[in-house]
Order: structure tokens, then sequence, then C-alpha cells
């Protein structure tokens, strides 16, 4: 039987819009449900140079961290600095992994391996030796907690220059140890090389006591506090992103501010 | 008579309720966030009332150690909340919808007749277009504040390559505070918001899932009129 096309009444499109409307609605709530789920149980990243992070996560993580990258960073934005008397008298100490005790100057040479398999053993007197460069600025540590501090050190950069390391500062990755090993960072070469990236070896007025790093550590600026390695033994150069690790433990491996 | 009374776009419907899972899952990594730095409380004359947050309720939400997976959620969450809000807001200024949302020069003072009217402090409500003058206000601080959350989170986020922002926000520390705040703001909204919700009823409610709500139309009356100029109604 044909039956010519009615118009319906509002009673049934009332009824038939309600009816479509929350179906979608349904579907989509238990589709986001769902996802969120997916996304929550998802599993770990395979432990490699970063781990700890749910896979999909670690992914979005290091696209974005790109993204920003390419969008913003660049050697000329320099980090604020204050006026040196605003600096902290006590610095806040929050971790020594691979960096307990005290390692007078003495007891202790750099070892900077460079691209050609030699390695240069350098003294802290050597170092000191090179043009200084000062900094008073805002440390920030990846918890949320910040403090202004005064720093003085070599430049990387002019660390790179004197020691002649220009094949190596073609390279994509500096990577530094503690002298046992137990803490490890890997910085991308252009925060390396940022200007305000210091090899420190004094902070205020002294030279870095057991808590700080004694006898050199890396202050850069441009990074959250888990990358200013404390009492670095080893520097190393590489083209493919050296351990880290605080990576290791589910966090951005750019870590950059 | 029954009828069917147009409310809400479809663009509305969906971004509102993509939005909701997308904040409640910012605010939730945000906690996990804040947790490692948990330093804020509301103190007035040496008395802490409220601190930011009790050890109880960080219990109860199994929030702490867990920075590292809360900033992971946050970083990937935040481009779809600012993706949905960046397409409701270009909507509404296209669509021409803005007209029914951003308060005009009688919202403010009705907003407070309609808070009388609300608290049964008053027995009418002024009369209003689609939003009353405290929607208008409410629904348009909301998006104000979507974009606050944007600019303070980038300038936390990125305290170097964003330093005008941050500077905009009056320094790192203020950023994080106003962050904060904001997030504060939304959970206070969404109180009001589902109250509200509620005591408007099932036919509001539906209109913000299906688009319509019903109306009782009194068939209209054939009126005489003489002045032939004034027929629009």
């Amino acid at each position: 039987m044909k039956k010519s096309k009615t118009e319906l009444t509002t009673e049934q499109k009332i009824k038939r819009r309600n009816f479509i409307s929350f179906t979608i609605f349904g579907a989509y709530a238990a589709a986001a449900y769902g996802g969120w789920r997916w996304l929550y149980k998802s599993p770990d990243e395979t432990p490699g140079i970063t781990a700890g992070a749910h896979q999909p996560l670690r992914k979005a993580l290091n696209k974005t961290e790109l993204f920003f990258r390419r969008l913003t960073f660049n050697e000329n934005h320099l980090v604020k600095t204050y006026p040196r008397e605003m600096a902290a008298k006590k610095i806040r100490h929050n971790s020594d992994i691979g960096s307990e005790g005290k390692l007078p100057p003495e007891n202790w040479k750099l070892q900077v391996k460079k691209a050609n398999g030699e390695t240069l053993q350098i003294t802290l007197d050597e170092l000191m030796k090179l043009p200084k460069t000062e900094i008073t600025y805002d440390f920030k540590c990846v918890e949320g907690w910040d403090q202004i501090s005064h720093w003085e050190g070599v430049s990387f950069r002019d660390f790179m220059k004197h020691y002649q390391l220009d094949a190596e500062a073609n390279m994509g990755y500096v990577g530094l140890e503690t002298p046992d090993k137990q803490y490890y960072v890997g910085i991308d070469m252009p925060s390396a090389i940022h200007p305000q990236t210091l090899l420190a070896y004094q902070m205020n007025d002294e030279l870095l006591n057991g808590n700080h790093g004694q006898p050199l550590r890396l202050i850069i600026p441009v990074k959250y506090g888990i990358k200013n390695l404390k009492r670095i033994g080893t520097i190393t150069f590489s083209n493919s992103r050296p351990r880290d690790y605080w990576a290791e433990q589910g966090y951005d491996y750019y870590s950059g501010l | 008579m029954k009828v069917i009374k147009e409310k809400h776009p479809l663009v509305m419907r969906w971004t509102h309720w993509v939005n909701f899972p997308i904040l409640a899952i910012m605010i939730w990594s945000g906690m996990l966030i804040y947790w490692a730095n948990d330093e804020y409380s509301i103190t007035l004359f040496g008395h802490t009332y409220v601190r930011f947050f009790p050890d109880w309720y960080y219990q109860w939400l199994h929030i702490p150690q867990r920075l590292a997976e809360g900033m992971a959620f946050h970083f990937l969450f935040m481009w779809f909340f600012a993706l949905n809000g960046f397409f409701y807001v270009l909507y509404t200024i296209i669509s021409g919808e803005w007209r029914q949302l951003v308060p005009n020069r009688h919202s403010f003072k009705e907003a407070w007749l309609v808070l009388l009217h609300d608290l049964h402090i008053r027995k009418t409500a002024p009369p209003q277009d689609k939003y009353n003058a405290a929607q208008r206000i409410a629904y348009t601080a909301i998006i104000i504040m979507g974009v606050g959350s944007l600019i303070t989170g980038l300038a936390i986020y990125k305290p170097v390559q964003f330093n005008w922002l941050c500077w905009l926000c009056g320094g790192y520390h203020l950023a994080r505070i106003w962050h904060f705040v904001l997030t504060i703001g939304y959970v206070l909204f969404f109180l009001v918001h589902v109250v509200q919700v509620i005591l408007a009823g099932w036919n509001n409610f539906r209109s913000v899932i299906s688009g319509f709500e019903v109306v009782n139309e009194q068939p209209q009356p054939v009126v005489e009129n003489n002045s032939n100029e004034d027929e629009k109604v």
C-alpha cells in the first residue's frame, strides 16, 4: 500500500529528533569514555632513551615539544636577568643524585670525549682561566618552584671555541654525566650553545660546594632544573639523543622553557 | 498547542559537550602537576582558611607522585581544549550568535535583577532574549577565562620563549597563580551551572542535546488593527 507522505505531527517530530540526538549523544559519550579508558590503560613505551610514559602520550610530548621548539626557540631569546642583589643567599637544594658528598677540584678532571676519539682532560684551574660569564636569573624547577640565583663560570659557547670543538658543535646533542654515572642528561646543541648556558664553578661568591655540584655543574637557563646537571664528569657529543635521567622516568626529553 | 522552538545550534552543542570531558582532564592533570609544588592557600591575618589541597583530598584522588604523568596528559589535552574553544569562538562570531551572548549596556544592571529573581527575593525577572543578562555575563566570562588559561598556561609552559606573555601576566609567579585561580573559577562556575540546569528543568537541558525546546503557544487571536505599519510581532 502506498501512502503519500504525510506531515509529521509536532509530537512525532519531537520524538524523532529526541531519538536521533540522544542516540548520537549516547554514542559520543560512550566513545569518549572508551577513548579515555584506552588512553589511560595504554601500555608504557618500550624503555629506551625515554621511558616511563604511556606510549601515545610520549609520542604527543615529542611532537608538541618539536612544534614549540620550531615555533619559538631562538637563541636571541635571552632569559630574563636580575640585579645581583636579588639573588638568593641560600640556594635551594633539591637532589644530589650522582653528586653526594664532596669532590675537591684537585681530585677531579673534566673528561671531554671528542668526535675523533680523543679525550681531553681539563682541570678546574684551566677552566677558570677562560673568560668568565656571570648570570643572575630565575632558576625554574619542573616541580613548579623557582629561585633567583647567581652563577659564575665559563659559557659553554666560549668553552667549545677555546677547545676548538668545531666538529662537535655541528653535532645534534651534548651528553653530560656525573663521574659515578648516576645522573646524566642530554641537551640539544642549540640549547647547549645558547649564550647563557654555563659550565659553572661558582655560585654567589663561593666555589661550588658539595650540595651544588662541586666542582663544576651545568647551568642552562633555557631548561628546567632537571637538565642542570651537578658535578660534571664527562661531556660527550652525538647525533642521537644521549641518555637522560628524568626522560627515563616519564618526563619530556627536551624540557625547554 | 505544542510548538518546537529552535534554541541551540549544532556547533554550540558539540563544542559544549566536547569541552566538558577535556576540561575535566585538564583540571585533573593540572592537579597532578600542582601537587609537586602545592604552595597556595587562602590565608588572612595569619589564619589559613583553605589549603590547596589537604592530604585527605590528595589521597582520595590518588594525586601524589604523578608529576610526569600529569604533564604528559596536560600537554596533550591542551591542544584539544584550545582548538575546541577556538572553533566555538570562531563559529559564534561568524554565525552572529555572539549578539545573543555578549553582554550589552543593560546586562550588568539586569543581571542583578536576575540574581534577585533566582534567589526568590524579587518576583519578576527582566524580559530576555535567548539568554538572560546573568547568562550573557557568565557565558562570555567563561570564554574570556578560557583565553586567560591559554595565555597564563603558555606563559608558565615556555616562560623564556614567550617571555612577553610572562611579562603580560605579571611574571612567572603571578602567571601560575592566575592559572590556578582560573581553574578554581571553572569549578565554581560548574557548580552554579549544574544547579541552574537542574532548576531550569528537562526542556532546557534537552535543548543542549537536541537543540530545541517545546513551548506551548496560545493560538493567536486575530486582532483588529487600524495601523498597518506595526505589523511586525
